[in-house]
């Protein structure tokens, strides 16, 4: 390479690490903003202000869901496997809402620390299956 | 420092050598991407099996994840095509870089749609402002920056340049396309395909998926090959091969 080649090289590299830098601090110190959920620990421990606005995330605890008679209430338990809260949400949940999924829902913490709720969104994994080889890893699972 | 390349790789900087092999390559590719495509399309849709959770919208990443992956893959080449343009002041590689990111932004849109139909079935959401998908939103911004940089300029020259060095700058942004959601909480699951581990999924699901990613890629080298080629001939206009190729037709 000629000199001249060479001088542009090390700018360009400079450049993309100088962006690299400047980019990797915001996000640095944004780290906690960026996160689009809480943990239920985090909510549970008080870690989160009451009456904001948040949106918490964690898996449906098994037998918890409670739907209401008459109305489209329904109260669940949310965990990340530390502690748990309760959440109350009146609405349409999605199709992908079941126990034992992981959800993210939005809304405030009350005063009796209830999670009261305004949207619930499902999040679901990359392990893909086939419905019969998802059966069969259950069966699995309960044999044992 | 003084490395001897193949001729052949000297040669690539001449965009009439690059024309006149491109005119060689660009029916086979063509071939390839459309069998391809349509063998994975039919296969995707069709025959894999439905996910036991999501049903059969889950076959939306046949087209979903391709777009996704090669949004980013054009961001990355028009980058390095940047890169090389500005050390090396060779002409074709700004061409290239210019004619990626149309395709690139295209590309964006896609998985961006994709994703946002997707999404309102499976999150209950169209759109929901995690990393992933903001981040991959700021790329579609990036593509578009770059397109009208290109533009933006009276001389080609200093429009390749000034675009070149905001695709370098973007560099940033694919590494936290990827990792978003490794660093972060974030509604988007992970990825479907990692370099190290074997897929999650059954063969049936991902060698379709495989097929589907390189069926892109190779539609996205006719696009390219296509864009570049015209490109070649508005910039060289005044050189005798173009006028005795004009004049032949």
């Amino acid at each position: 390479m000629t000199p001249k080649r060479k001088k542009r090289l090390y700018i360009i590299l400079a450049l993309v690490f100088g962006a690299g830098i400047a980019v990797g601090l915001t996000m640095y110190a944004l780290s906690q903003n960026i996160n689009l959920f809480y943990s239920t620990s985090q909510v549970a421990n008080g870690e989160v202000p009451i009456g904001t606005r948040i949106r918490v995330g964690g898996m449906v605890v098994k037998g918890s869901v409670k739907r209401s008679k008459d109305s489209l209430q329904v109260n669940f338990d949310l965990t990340d496997y530390g502690k748990p809260i309760t959440v109350s949400y009146t609405g349409i949940l999605p199709d992908l809402f079941r126990e034992e999924q992981g959800i993210i829902a939005q809304g405030k913490m009350d005063d009796q620390g209830i999670f009261q709720a305004d949207e619930v969104l499902a999040k679901h994994d990359e392990n893909y299956m086939p419905p019969e080889i998802a059966e069969s890893m259950k069966k699995k699972a309960e044999s044992k | 420092m003084k490395i001897k390349f193949p001729r052949w790789f000297y040669r690539l900087a001449s965009p009439r050598w690059f024309y006149d092999i491109t005119s060689k390559l660009l029916p086979w590719f063509t071939i390839i991407a459309f069998l391809l495509i349509v063998i994975g399309t039919i296969w995707g849709l069709v025959f894999a099996p439905a996910d036991y959770q999501q049903g059969n919208s889950f076959r939306i990443i046949y087209i979903h994840v391709p777009t996704a992956i090669l949004a980013q893959s054009c961001y990355m080449l028009m980058a390095v095509a940047g890169a090389v343009g500005l050390i090396w002041k060779i002409k074709i590689a700004h061409i290239i870089a210019k004619s990626c990111a149309p395709i690139g932004a295209s590309m964006a849109v896609l998985a961006l749609v994709t994703g946002a139909i997707w999404g309102k079935p499976t999150w209950g959401a169209w759109w929901v402002w995690d990393a992933r998908l903001t981040s991959m939103l700021v790329l579609f911004f990036l593509y578009v920056g770059v397109i009208a940089l290109t533009s933006a300029y009276e001389h080609v020259a200093s429009g390749d340049k000034a675009a070149a060095v905001l695709a370098l700058v973007g560099v940033v942004n694919i590494p936290i396309i990827k990792y978003s959601v490794e660093w972060w909480n974030t509604l988007h699951q992970g990825a479907t395909f990692k370099i190290t581990e074997k897929p999650a999924m059954p063969p049936d699901m991902w060698i379709p998926l495989l097929i589907m990613i390189i069926g892109f890629y190779c539609f996205f080298a006719v696009i390219l090959m296509s864009r570049a080629r015209t490109e070649v001939l508005r910039r060289e206009n005044r050189s005798d091969w173009v006028k005795s190729l004009v004049e032949r037709y």
